[in-house]
């Protein structure tokens, strides 16, 4: 971790800041992580009459987006990106509750869980987050799922997308055992089907009949987005 | 280094320039029919022959040094199989195939405890704390010690307070030990420590280990790319390289790595040529692959320390353009507290 220098801007006081200003510091705020700061940032919003899913769009979604992209390039890491989530969860606590009174759209919603067999969920996690932070509703299973708890979760919450997440050789075909359920039962088709997890790569996404293989999670939020849209064309259309 | 110079490691490194370790553990397993989702742990005491043909396949194609079928053996890991109570069993089981094995191969075979990540977040960032990572790693450190290892060997870790862990725990039971972090996020782990962050890290220990490096990741340009950034340090502690059999691929209802013998036989040359001591192969990597490596590292003569290009020309481009020890990576965004 970085530690991370204050400078003679510690002063900074936020609500002296006009609207624009108060995003871009935002921004600021979500990619070091502050979570103080990022509530304070959402009340003044609040108070100024910015409409609850307004201030999740344009600063909380805004804010993580650079988080997700300069993690994705490599210039922040798992810490950081927790810290920002962190923070981000933060100002959500505060929105939720309002965004359910005003009845915000919501872009899609995700079921997700660590494959059977498999503890890590760092990485799952952190899609989990980038997810919320984007507006999507996440229904987190936890680690080590067997296939019929994949199914159920499809069942009961009717979500868009499934995501499925493994970090180890001995665990990663699991994700084939679940499709291929999924094949069997003639619901396949029915949900987009994103993976991710270090070993994975795109054509062992491909060979076990995914739709896409993330890379990370920021990757998987644009592939999310990217599906669910066009997902509701052809439904629309 | 005092009593370390006792243990087989440092004896066999006195006498040799280069080991060879092992290849991968869980493809070779999945080759005997391990079920993806089971764990392989348990093969210790319920297939006992298996793990024995595991272990000869690296000792048989010739390496000095293999890792014991313990990876995943810590309780964190092991609760998912409803084994956490088997720690200590296990680990010993799985250390006493190997020494048996070992003492019968009618030369030095260093046989090392293969100990893997718990799979959670450390304090402050997460829940796991320091004391009781600690617990983790030494109660299984003290099953591979009554099992007979000859010292413990930490993998696949991300992050330093992981690393610093595992250290401890490795004191407390009194006995040697060799880590290795998984480089796999744009030349970092994915916590963001570079080559020369594990170097220095390693310098500052208490409990120092008889050698450090790299394990898995994204195939092997990336690794040497890593061993390059180790040996820039200047560090005198000896370098492991344990990179993988190239990258998955999906065939058949299994899995396959797609980096020929040949391959590993290059990059085993090349990792040496990086300044690498140890070197073995990571997932993917079968006995046929050893074999390759085996040969190459007998027959070919060393050269020059590779430059990127030469390495990306003989092995692939690398993933990212850099891994963060130099200037020219993608700058973080400035912001107005920090100046």
């Amino acid at each position: 971790m970085k530690a991370i220098a204050m400078s003679e801007d510690d002063d900074l006081i936020l609500s002296d800041l006009n609207d624009e200003e108060l995003v871009e510091q935002m921004f600021d705020d979500l990619y070091d992580g502050l979570k103080e700061e990022i509530e304070e940032g959402v009340n003044i919003l609040l108070e100024r009459g910015w409409a609850p899913y307004r201030i999740l769009t344009e600063a909380l979604v805004g804010g993580m987006t650079i988080v997700g992209k300069d993690f994705r390039d490599g210039i922040l890491f798992v810490p950081e990106v927790l810290l920002a989530a962190n923070a981000m969860k933060g100002g959500m606590a505060i929105l939720k509750p309002l965004l359910a009174e005003t009845g915000a759209p919501r872009v899609g919603k995700m079921v997700i869980g660590t494959v059977k067999g498999d503890i890590h969920d760092i990485g799952k996690n952190l899609v989990s987050m980038m997810m919320e932070g984007a507006g999507f509703e996440v229904v987190d299973l936890g680690i080590n799922n067997a296939v019929e708890a994949y199914l159920e979760a499809l069942e009961a919450e009717k979500p868009d997308i499934l995501g499925m997440s493994a970090l180890l050789t001995t665990t990663m075909p699991y994700m084939k055992t679940v499709i291929d359920t999924m094949v069997e039962q003639g619901i396949r088709d029915d949900y987009v089907v994103l993976v991710g997890g270090a070993p994975l790569n795109e054509e062992f996404g491909r060979a076990i009949g995914a739709d896409a293989y993330c890379r990370d999670a920021a990757v998987a939020v644009e592939t999310a987005k990217t599906f669910v849209t066009r997902r509701h064309n052809q439904m629309n259309a | 280094m005092g009593s370390n110079m006792t243990n087989a490691l440092s004896k066999l490194l006195e006498t040799r320039d280069w080991l060879l370790a092992d290849g991968a553990t869980g493809t070779n397993l999945f080759n005997m029919g391990l079920s993806s989702g089971d764990a392989p742990e348990l093969w210790n005491v319920d297939e006992p022959e298996k793990i024995k043909a595991l272990y000869s396949g690296a000792i048989d194609a010739g390496s000095d040094l293999f890792l014991t079928n313990t990876f995943g053996g810590n309780a964190s890991r092991l609760k998912l199989h409803d084994a956490q109570s088997r720690v200590r069993e296990l680990n010993r089981a799985g250390a006493e195939l190997g020494r048996e094995l070992a003492d019968k191969a009618g030369r030095p075979v260093i046989v090392a405890g293969s100990v893997g990540p718990t799979g959670e977040i450390m304090a402050p960032m997460g829940s796991l704390t320091h004391e009781l990572a600690v617990e983790m790693f030494h109660e299984q450190a003290e099953g591979l010690k009554e099992g007979g290892v000859d010292l413990l060997w930490v993998e696949t870790i991300s992050a330093s307070e992981e690393y610093k862990a595992a250290a401890e725990a490795a004191k407390l039971a009194g006995m040697p030990w060799a880590g290795t972090m998984s480089f796999d996020t744009a030349g970092r782990t994915m916590m963001g420590i570079t080559s020369a962050d594990l170097a220095k890290l390693v310098g500052k220990l208490d409990h120092q280990p008889l050698a450090f490096g790299a394990n898995c990741g994204v195939g092997a340009s990336d690794l040497l790319r890593t061993v390059l950034g180790f040996a820039a340090t200047g560090t005198e502690t000896p370098i492991i390289a344990k990179g993988n059999a190239g990258i998955p691929k999906y065939h058949d209802g299994h899995i396959h790595y797609d980096g020929t013998p040949e391959l590993m036989g290059d990059y085993a040359v090349l990792a040496r040529d990086c300044g690498a001591t140890i070197i073995g192969g990571c997932c993917g990597t079968t006995p046929e692959h050893l074999a390759a490596m085996k040969e190459a590292l007998e027959t070919r003569p060393r050269g020059d320390r590779p430059s990127l290009d030469e390495i990306a020309e003989k092995l692939g481009g690398f993933s990212s353009q850099s891994d963060g020890t130099d200037d020219s990576g993608p700058e973080r965004r400035k912001s107005r507290r920090r100046g």
